[in-house]
């Protein structure tokens, strides 16, 4: 087995060392009875060949998005991944190290994870930001639970334009907590009256920006009502490219903006894994859940980083630790900050302007087919379509025709009946012209 | 020796490197893009109109600025790193190939479910294999890691109570040995937490056990094999017991490395317990994620699993998404946006199946070995915290540095001059200035040796008390010398800030 | 004339009538080591004996503060949080937790004095 470096010599070298007779000793206080039972049926060790041919063939049922036209979005988008940006997290000192317990010896993850931290606050708006969570759903969910710390309150309103995910995993931490979370109806127009909902019991509300649907609005005014009452806003962004174009949360008044980092890290890889984005005003920095690396010096006064505030964590907190986060996504925020870093301000900017600019040009042309219409007014790279018959049906249609349509709202919703007709569409730079050209006249022809 | 001092500060091969934000080129980028269609601009009043502040760098400079920074890290790829707890085990670049394939990678979550098939078998093998391993009834796939699964465990724990009437069970027990994952996990699942003490051979002791299971236990959370890297005997009895008083039995399986292959969890009465495929399994840890942590439910629990759960209907897959429908009719809800962490399970699975279930065996097997030899000889000079056998990690307690001036933390940072990751320091908490040593079966007899040798050589080092400065001073031939945390901690920096408006800052106050 | 008494979990309690000075014990900064986090109570809150009333933190440990007596909070110490190291620096002086009004006094009657903390803190070791 290649991956196991003991000879048989070695082996009856070290058992001799240690005084036994056999492996089997040194199992002694596994329970016989236990042991008498373990039937275990699997296959013998394989060669590297023969394992790239059976996971090659179960990767190849899948139709990839590289494969035709696609325009899938929903908390996921694809784009472009730089090459120099793959290669450096593949490099084996950042691929296959541990968290960085021995910063001695971890520098380069620190430094990385610094700057990611940086990198976070500033595109959000934000003062602080931690090493990162386990995905966008999970962190909103770390938000509300931090928000019921900062305000004593057990609280919390959750918008119907945040992602569906993202609303039922806080929804589920809430409800074991022992909280209290309203979820409202998903609201495809917008309309939903948010301030007239803020209330002194209300620990936070919960917004995205841009909405589920598409919706781009200011939340500014939500943030101050909250603030009136001594409550937090709480703002997720599930496409963090939009913050190239758009107002960042921050400057709206979100005390906690937390997101989902794929879109900039790497592959959509069925949804995982990707990167948790969590940012908050410098105030709550002691109720924030995660890892954090600070700046210090070594005894030689030389600059360097250490993870720091530890003592919320859960290794030396235990029971009264801010989460139970241990494993976060390290790598994946390393290849979001790197990505961040190829681009710079210019490269993000005009990554973000070349997303909008394919998203309007697919609006412009879907919104002239006959039965269909535009639901927001102003987007970033995806929007909401009322359709003339049932999404569902349309997008397994297109599918047929290797042309990735959409994500159908009922994915997510389906004992809502008026969302039966609404298609999320999403593009970004990776489509061409050619693709939404492609794109609507399938989709003409779906709908005649 | 003396070091020359250098005009850039760099020593040789060990390279200064400025923070990103310090090598700004205004405008710069090393991302080139096409040309933009001419569009009328859809962003109502939500447009930017300021600056972010993010620098701009060519692609030569990032890639050197990340080669840089990385080589200042410590590796499994570059050295021996027994980490105790972590399974820092030899990550093979197959899996990274797998998971690159477009089928896997460039696939979207909300993609009809007809043009993913290959997705979902992939999640249901690798579903299999960790069923078979463990001979329980369902596996929950979509926790994000230990933690999580953990958290999964307790929720299914829960779930099941209420079903059954017994809502009033508020507590969980947690040995004091435990990681510290599991009483904040049942703090976050709305528990109150007991500890339940360990006996003198660093297991649970039972009679202490027998004492707290009251009638208001919800479940026993156990690592086995346990942090002092023992197994826990009295497994079966300890089972028992617990579902004596109406309780479930949580098994943390971070340590599952050292069984894995051998004995199956549901032979011994588990009723749920987390899988870190980042560390049984070979996923790479990343410098701290990401990992996986799908867990294994007795048929018991399996109903309240999360969702969402692959299902395999005739010859083709489907995925139940949502709670309260089909076979997800009991589900507790979600806890992880979309399908899990698929892209581990794509590396998860090409490890298993590459050893495959002989080779998974020979695999533990190797691990306590090597533990074991460790453990062997080095108790010439130091001193094990326990009896032996160990399984896959053995620890070292602080009195063989009794009566010198040296302390654990300066054995671990003289290890680092010596070309050796630290093991766990201070970890377990029940031994006094631990040193938890995990080898892993993926390091050969070769560089056991070279550790030992090592690890002796400062043994005898600290006792003579001839070497304190130079253990007070360690490391001194790593990239840094000991770091001031309490500094860190006293007055945090956690971001960059440009120095014009630090120092207005520092003016204001 | 003002009195000391120590509590099993380290605190002291200067009694001067029926008002108080709390803090951590010299005993108490030396096993945590440096301090770097300090969080104080704010006047008026209630507390009770035993009960959780401030929170003192190192790099590698936290702990909490418990009063040793019942009674209201007059004032924290408002210059601990931005100077933790005074805990270390003079951890029965300056390094002053908060000040109370006492409620019941006899409570008092249960913690040690000085000769008979310092031979539990000796036993300790």
């Amino acid at each position: 087995m290649r991956y196991l470096p003991l000879s048989d010599a070695n082996r009856r070298d070290m058992l001799s060392t240690i005084g036994v007779a056999n492996v089997d000793e040194l199992f002694r206080d596994l329970p016989k009875a236990a042991l008498a039972k373990a039937q275990i049926t699997l296959p013998n060790s394989a060669s590297e060949m023969e394992v790239e041919r059976a996971l090659g063939a179960m990767a190849a049922k899948n139709l990839n998005c590289g494969q035709g036209p696609s325009f899938l979005g929903a908390g996921n988008y694809r784009h472009h991944t730089p090459a120099s940006a793959d290669y450096i997290i593949q490099r084996g000192e950042f691929l296959t190290a541990y968290t960085p317990y021995q910063p001695e010896i971890a520098q380069g993850t620190l430094q990385a994870i610094y700057e990611f931290q940086t990198q976070v606050a500033l595109i959000t708006g934000m003062e602080v930001a931690n090493a990162s969570m386990y995905d966008g759903a999970t962190a909103c969910a770390e938000a509300v639970a931090m928000a019921c710390r900062v305000t004593k309150r057990t609280k919390a309103i959750v918008s119907g334009g945040v992602h569906p995910h993202y609303r039922d995993v806080t929804a589920t931490t809430m409800k074991f907590l022992e909280c209290e979370v309203e979820l409202l109806a998903p609201d495809p127009m917008a309309v939903e009256d948010l301030l007239g909902r803020i209330a002194p019991d209300i620990a936070c509300v919960v917004v995205q920006t841009p909405g589920f649907f598409g919706h781009l609005k200011d939340h500014t005014d939500l943030a101050n009502a909250c603030h009136a009452v001594g409550a937090l806003l709480v703002v997720c962004v599930t496409e963090p490219v939009s913050l190239g174009l758009i107002t960042p949360p921050g400057r709206m008044g979100a005390d906690i903006v937390v997101g989902e980092g794929q879109s900039l890290a790497g592959p959509m890889s069925f949804g995982g894994p990707g990167v948790g984005l969590f940012a908050t005003r410098e105030k709550f920095i002691r109720q924030m859940p995660g890892r954090l690396a600070g700046e210090t010096t070594d005894e030689d006064d030389r600059r360097g980083w250490v993870l720091t505030l530890s003592t919320r964590e859960q290794h030396i907190r235990r029971e009264k630790a801010t989460s139970n986060i241990c494993t976060n996504s390290g790598l994946i925020a390393l290849a979001f900050s790197v990505h961040m870093t190829l681009l710079g301000e210019a490269g993000f900017t005009r990554l973000a302007q070349l997303n909008h600019a394919m998203a309007v040009t697919l609006a412009d042309k879907i919104e002239k087919l006959p039965g269909v219409k535009l639901i927001p007014n102003a987007f970033f790279n995806e929007f909401a379509v009322q359709l003339p018959k049932a999404a569902e049906g349309v997008v397994e249609a297109l599918a047929q025709k290797k042309i990735l349509g959409g994500v159908p709202a009922s994915r997510f919703y389906p004992t809502f009946p008026e969302l039966k007709n609404v298609l999320l569409l999403s593009a970004t730079e990776t489509n061409t012209v050619g693709d939404i050209d492609t794109l609507v006249a399938a989709l003409k022809e779906v709908l005649s | 020796m003396t070091r020359p001092v250098t005009a850039s500060g760099n020593q040789g091969l060990q390279l200064e490197q400025a923070l990103i934000f310090e090598q700004d080129t205004p405008g710069m980028t090393a991302v080139d893009l096409p040309a933009a269609p001419k569009i009328t601009e859809r962003l109502g009043a939500l447009k930017n109109t300021q600056a972010i502040g993010l620098p701009g760098m060519s692609e030569p400079d990032v890639v050197r600025h990340y080669t840089r920074l990385s080589q200042k890290n410590y590796s499994i790829d570059s050295g021996f790193y027994p980490l105790g707890s972590c399974t820092m085990k030899h990550n093979p670049r197959l899996n990274e190939k797998m998971a690159r394939l477009p089928g896997f990678a460039d696939v979207h979550p909300f993609q009809p479910i007809s043009t993913v098939q290959g997705a979902l078998e992939l999640i249901d093998t690798t579903a299999h294999w960790l069923k078979e391993l463990t001979g329980m009834a369902a596996v929950a796939m979509s926790p994000a890691a230990g933690a999580h699964g953990e958290l999964c465990g307790l929720m299914c724990i829960k779930a099941a109570h209420e079903a059954n009437g017994q809502g009033h069970r508020k507590t969980v027990l947690v040995p004091e040995s435990a990681h510290g994952t599991n009483p904040a996990t049942a703090a976050l699942c709305g528990y109150a937490v007991e500890s339940i003490p360990a006996n003198a051979e660093g297991r649970v002791d039972i009679d202490a056990l027998k004492a707290h299971l009251r009638d208001d236990i919800a479940a026993v959370m156990i690592t086995n094999p346990n942090t002092c890297g023992l197994f826990e005997r009295d497994a079966i009895l300890i089972a028992e017991l617990i579902h004596a008083a109406g309780a479930y039995f949580y098994m943390d399986g971070a340590n599952f490395n050292a069984i894995v292959g051998r004995l199956r969890l549901v032979d011994l009465g588990v009723d749920a317990m987390h899988i870190n495929l980042h560390k049984t399994f070979s996923t790479p840890h990343g410098g701290g994620g990401p990992g996986a942590g799908p867990t294994v439910l007795s048929e018991k629990l399996a109903p309240f699993a999360p969702v969402p759960q692959v299902v395999k209907v005739g010859e083709s897959y489907i995925a139940e998404e949502h709670a309260g429908f089909g076979a997800a009719k009991q589900s507790y809800g979600r806890m992880k946006g979309y399908h899990g962490q698929f892209g581990v399970f794509v590396r998860a699975l090409s490890y298993m199946m590459a050893m495959g279930g002989d080779g998974l065996k020979q695999a533990s097997g190797d691990a306590v070995l090597n533990a074991n030899y460790i453990m062997a000889r080095l108790s010439t000079e130091m001193t094990p915290a326990f009896e032996g056998p160990c399984m896959h990690e053995c620890v070292f307690d602080d009195r063989f540095l009794k009566g010198t001036n040296i302390t654990t933390l300066d054995i671990a940072k003289a290890l680092i001059d010596e070309g050796v990751h630290p093991p766990t320091m201070y970890f377990p908490l029940v031994v006094h200035g631990a040193l938890l040593m995990e080898p892993t079966e993926t390091e050969s007899k070769q560089t056991l040796d070279q550790f030992i040798n090592s690890m002796l050589s400062l043994a005898r080092k600290a006792k003579s008390g001839l070497a304190d400065a130079e253990f007070k001073a360690a490391p001194q031939l790593a990239p840094r010398r000991r770091l001031d945390e309490t500094k860190a901690a006293r007055r945090p920096i956690l971001r960059w800030t440009p120095p014009a408006s630090s120092a207005a800052k520092q003016a204001a106050e | 004339m003002s009195q000391m008494r120590f509590t099993k979990e380290h605190e002291w309690i200067k009694i001067d009538g029926n008002v108080a000075t709390v803090g951590i014990t010299q005993f108490a900064q030396g096993q945590l080591g440096d301090i770097v986090f300090v969080e104080v109570p704010a006047a008026g809150k209630v507390l009770k004996a035993g009960g959780e009333a401030a929170v003192v933190e190192s790099v590698k440990a936290a702990s909490e503060v418990y009063s040793p007596a019942s009674g209201t909070v007059n004032e924290g110490n408002a210059k601990l949080p931005d100077a933790p190291e005074t805990v270390n620096s003079d951890p029965q002086g300056a390094g002053w937790f908060f000040k109370m009004t006492l409620s019941d006094l006899k409570e008092l009657d249960g913690l040690m004095d000085e000769a008979a903390y310092e031979k539990y803190c000796a036993e300790l070791h």
